[in-house]
This record gives structure tokens, sequence and C-alpha cells, in this order.
């Protein structure tokens, strides 16, 4: 497993405390796992990601990420309505240990509440909260 | 013996039993036919299944062979936690195999089964004296089955008080089939995080607790294999909001004749017969999961039950508020012939199982602990659970010691679990194991941390000894091959 310096946490995006990352596109935002979750669980076997159209809650279990070592939930790091998800991790789920910011994207939303995106961490901040 | 446990030896490959044999080739004889042949309607003929032609020393060669490459209880030790693979005694096995219960059919008539209900209601008071609980329905087939008949019984229990609920609150340190139980019974789990202590806070139930919560489901032991000490303060807690209280037997390995869980506010609890009573299981099973209750939940037990009146035992269905019926005819029955004959054995002497299996866990806590992380620093119950933390700079996982613990001649422990602790290494020894078993079992460990600092790779590679090297999970989970 890689180390905290390790890591690749890019300087665009924004980050939850429960791992996830955040891209803002306009008004969408794009929502994957970060690579201190993948690195964590290890090889991803199964992604269930929710149906296009739903609408959750920040802090809402929106799917879960299978590796061999877990089932984890994913979290809303925002509220929102899912506009789209990544078909391509039904029979790929690799692509999210192999690129987790770009083809292991997970789900693409509309934020109800454009103002929450304010309240996630910046790189800096999510990785102070690693090293705790 | 000095030399290690684990070694290698010739161990003979087998193909699977449709790669053997020859067209014609027969196991079996049937005796001549003492009738005439009769035709048979076209519409009953047609293509036999496709199975492998084979002669009988074919067939006895191929499953002896497959057994030599099997691991089990009987074999070596086999600490996985949360499990309790303990060592099944084999006049278990006897007695569940005397004709008179291993060849009763459940269709006989009451007065020819008398027997068997004799031994399914003194099992059931047995077990209520053990635990400390008022009535028992051993019906459920299996420790998941009894978390559901549980939620089963709160779900009839509020409806039958007229006000239904939706939430059941789940600690982090549940076993993780709580939250599953609970949902297949159309409840909401909500999860309450165990505090620093690796226990549950009574705060934190408090803060969670409505009355639109039907109760709590807690694992006591938890799966930290750690006794929840509040557990009176959560059970009045949850009962001043109407709710009910579950506790998850599973490990009751830690507690038996110790615990008096009536006491300590539990409404259900469920056990795991084939665990803590001493039945061959993993792989699925047969196992037995009785639900033991207080007078309260008494009423909503599944039917049929087992009562006894005038001397004579019989089923009744006569139950109204039951909540039906949970398994074919009543259960696994020969499960628990084989926990009533492991009851009637040890007598008062359960409690001392559970005694013996708490120090050798906190034997093997005490020494390892210098080198393997330990999860929480406090005394352990049945088991005790580490992690890789300190073996990370040398980039070994858990993954990697418990693979090499094979080549040392153990099963490896449960890892990964439980997930409050990253990296858990989760060792149950059960009562089982003598001390020299426990000891080797620590060398194996100490010489497993010694090679992670040294030659990590080696560790990488293991398991090196055994017939079939480091499988590849990640290919079999993402492209299961699931026909022969």
């Amino acid at each position: 497993m890689k180390e905290i310096d390790e890591l690749n946490l890019p300087e665009d995006l924004k980050y939850a405390e429960d791992h996830e990352w955040v891209r803002q596109n306009g008004d969408k935002v794009v929502i994957g796992i970060n690579d201190y979750a993948q690195d964590q669980l290890g090889d991803i076997v199964f992604v269930e990601l929710p149906p296009v159209g739903e609408s959750f809650e920040k802090g809402a279990e929106f799917g879960t990420v299978e590796s061999v070592k877990a089932v984890s939930e994913l979290i809303m790091p925002l509220s929102g309505e899912i506009l789209a998800i990544n078909t391509q991790l039904e029979d790929a789920p690799e692509l999210v240990n192999q690129s987790p910011y770009a083809d292991g994207w997970m789900i693409e939303i509309k934020p109800s509440d454009p103002s929450e995106l304010d309240a996630l961490l910046t790189r800096d901040a999510y990785l102070a909260m690693l090293k705790g | 013996m000095n030399e290690p446990l684990g070694t290698t030896g010739l161990v003979l490959n087998e193909p699977l039993l449709w790669e053997k044999g020859q067209k014609g080739r027969c196991g079996y004889s049937l005796p001549k036919s003492d009738v005439d042949a009769s035709p048979l309607d076209a519409k009953f003929v047609g293509e036999g299944p496709d199975f492998p032609d084979l002669s009988e020393v074919e067939i006895v060669r191929h499953y002896t062979r497959l057994s030599t490459w099997n691991f089990g209880v009987d074999t070596g030790m086999y600490p996985l936690g949360s499990c309790t693979m303990k060592y099944n005694p084999k006049t278990n096995e006897r007695q569940a195999a005397q004709h008179g219960l291993a060849l009763a059919h459940p269709l006989l008539p009451g007065k020819l089964s008398q027997g068997a209900l004799q031994l399914l209601y003194e099992l059931e008071h047995l077990l209520a004296e053990i635990t400390g609980m008022e009535a028992v329905s051993l019906q459920p087939a299996a420790g998941a089955h009894g978390e559901l008949a549980g939620m089963l019984l709160f779900y009839a229990y509020h409806q039958d008080h007229g006000s239904p609920r939706s939430k059941i609150l789940v600690p982090d340190t549940a076993h993780g089939t709580n939250p599953a139980s609970a949902s297949l019974c159309g409840y909401k789990s909500v999860g309450i995080k165990s505090n620093e202590q690796g226990v549950l806070s009574p705060e934190t139930v408090a803060d969670h607790m409505d009355t639109d919560t039907a109760g709590i489901m807690v694992t006591n032991p938890n799966t930290l294999g750690l006794f929840e000490d509040h557990m009176k303060t959560i059970a009045d807690i949850v009962h001043a909001k109407g709710g009910l209280v579950y506790a998850d037997g599973a490990n009751m390995n830690a507690v038996m004749g110790i615990v008096n869980m009536l006491d300590v506010g539990v409404d259900v609890l469920h056990l795991n017969l084939h665990k803590t009573f001493s039945t061959p299981h993993g792989g699925g099973g047969p196992g037995s999961g009785p639900v033991c209750v207080s007078k309260l939940l008494e009423p909503y037990l599944p039917v049929p039950r087992v009562v006894k009146a005038e001397n004579q035992y019989r089923l009744s269905e006569d139950f109204p508020k039951s909540f039906g019926k949970l398994h074919a005819f009543y259960g696994n029955f020969g499960v628990m012939v084989k926990a009533y004959s492991y009851i009637l054995s040890l007598g008062a002497d359960l409690k001392k199982v559970s005694q013996l299996a708490v120090l050798n866990a906190n034997y093997i806590k005490e020494q390892l602990r210098d080198v393997f992380e330990l999860a929480y620093d406090r005394p352990c119950m049945h088991e005790c659970v580490f992690s890789d933390k300190r073996q990370a700079a040398h980039k070994v996982t858990t993954l990697d010691m418990a693979k090499r613990l094979i080549d040392y001649g153990f099963h490896p422990p449960t890892i990964y679990f439980p997930l409050v602790v990253p990296g858990a290494i989760m060792i149950e020894p059960t009562e089982s194991e003598s001390k020299e078993d426990l000891d080797r079992f620590i060398t194996a460990c100490r010489t497993i941390v010694a090679e992670a600092e040294k030659s990590p790779e080696d560790l990488h590679a293991a398991p090196t000894r055994t017939r079939t090297r480091r499988l590849d999970e990640t290919t079999a989970a993402r492209n299961p091959c699931l026909t022969g």
C-alpha cells in the first residue's frame, strides 16, 4: 500500500472525508473515489451504481464498491440528481484502480445545493486529515 | 516434535471426474430384476444426464485424493476469528449416527417419535439454562436465519402492540450479516459507531434511539472480541423508548454459563449450535441457529413448537401470535443431536470451555503484542484483533502474512474483518488448543514477522509449500468460472 506522500491527489479537485473526489464541470459535478480509497481497498472487483434520475441527499449511500477485501459504501459528497453513471465499470471495475480520476469516474450529478461544494476539502486539507 | 509443523510431501494430482473413466465403466451393480420388463412411455425417454462412467476404485481414489488437499480442524489449528472452529468431539458424530436418530423420518407420527421430540424439548431447556433466557425455538437453520427470526420477532411484537417501527440500530462492531437480516425483514439499519475503547457508548445509543426504532442488534462479545460492558445501560435506554434488544450470540463461546443474557436486558439471543456447541461447519453448513427469548417475546416464536403434556411430547401449532413457520419440518435435527451430545458430555464444564477459550485468546494477545499492532489494548474475550500497521513499512500486508501461515501448517486467521480495524488479523484459538500448539502458532507468527523485515518478497510469494500457490483472487472475483 502507498505511503501518504506517494498518493496522487490532483490540486484541481475537491475531496470528501469519505475519500470521494469531486470535479466541478459547469453546472454539473463528476464524482469518483480517490487514490487513497482505491489503494486501501485493493483490487476492485465490482462497482454498483444507482439508476440515472435518482436523487440523493449529501451523506447518503449512492452505491457500493467491492474489493477482494471488503464491500464499502459510496457516500454522496453533495446532494443532487444522478445525470449519468460510468457504465464501463460494470465490465471493467479495475478502471477505478488504474485511473481513479479519469476512466474510473463513477457518477455525474446536478447538485441541488451548489453551496455544499464550499464545504468540501482542498487537496491540502484532505492530506492533513489523512495524516491526522 | 521440534520440526516445524508445515512441511512438503508427495501430493497426488487429481482431475475432474468428467476427465476420468471410460464409456461403459460402472461402479455399482443392481440386483437382478424380479419383475418383467415393462415399456416406458416415450415422453419419459430422453438423453440421460451427463455423468461420467467410473469404476468404484476411481471414485474412491478421487475423493480420497481430494481429501488430502484439505485442511480441517482435525488436521490442525484453525484460528479463524469469529467462526469458532473448535474441535468437534467424535462422540457427537457417534450419537447423531445412531439409527434411531439418523433414520428418523419427520413425517412419522408423534407417538413413534417420542425420543426425537424429547431430545428437542430437553435441548431447548438446556439452551435456556445456559443463556438465562426463558424460551427457545430450535427451528432456524443457521446464524443469519436466527437473526432473521429475531427480526421477525421484533416485527411481530411491535405489530401486536399496534406500533410498527421502521429502523434498527446496528453498531459497526456487529456481525456483517446483522444489517442484512434487518433489511430482509424490511427494517432500515442505522449504523452506530463504537467508541475509542472498541465498545458501544450508552450516549451514542441514546442519541440514535427513538420511537420509530424497533430496537438494537448487538453482537456481544463484539467482533473486536471485546465485551460490551455497557450492555445493561444500553438495554435500558432502548427499552425506555419501547424498543427491543437483539443479541447476536455468535460469540457465545466466550461467555457460556458466565453471562445471564436476560439479566443484561436481552430480549432475543440467537446461538450458533454448529460453532459454540461443536458441529463440523464451514463451507455452507449444515448449521443451526436457535433463538432464545424472554417471556415477553415467547408468544411470537415460530411454530411448530415442542410441547410436553402428560409425559408425552408433541409438536403444536396452537400459538395464535406466532409469526409462523421458518423451516421445513423442525430445522437441522442432526446438528441439534450433536449439540445435545456436547452439552451432556460437558455438563457444568461448559463454563470452563468459555474460560479456556478466553484464556487462550489472551495468551496469544500477550505473546504477540510486541510484534503485531494491537487494535485495542484491553483484555479480550475469545478472540484478539491485531493489524498489519507495523509491517506496512516493509510493504507486507495482512494477506501476505496470512498466506505465509499456511506454509507453517496453520489455517490463516480471519483477515480484513472487522472493518473498523484496517488490515485486521482476527485470531480465535478456541479452547481446543493445548499450550504446545498455541506456542507453535505464536512461534510461526513471530517467524513471519521477522521474515517481513528481512525478506518481504518471500511473503509476497507465499504460500510456497502448498500444492496450489497464491491464488489470483482478483481474477476469480472479476471473471468467476462457475461450471466444471
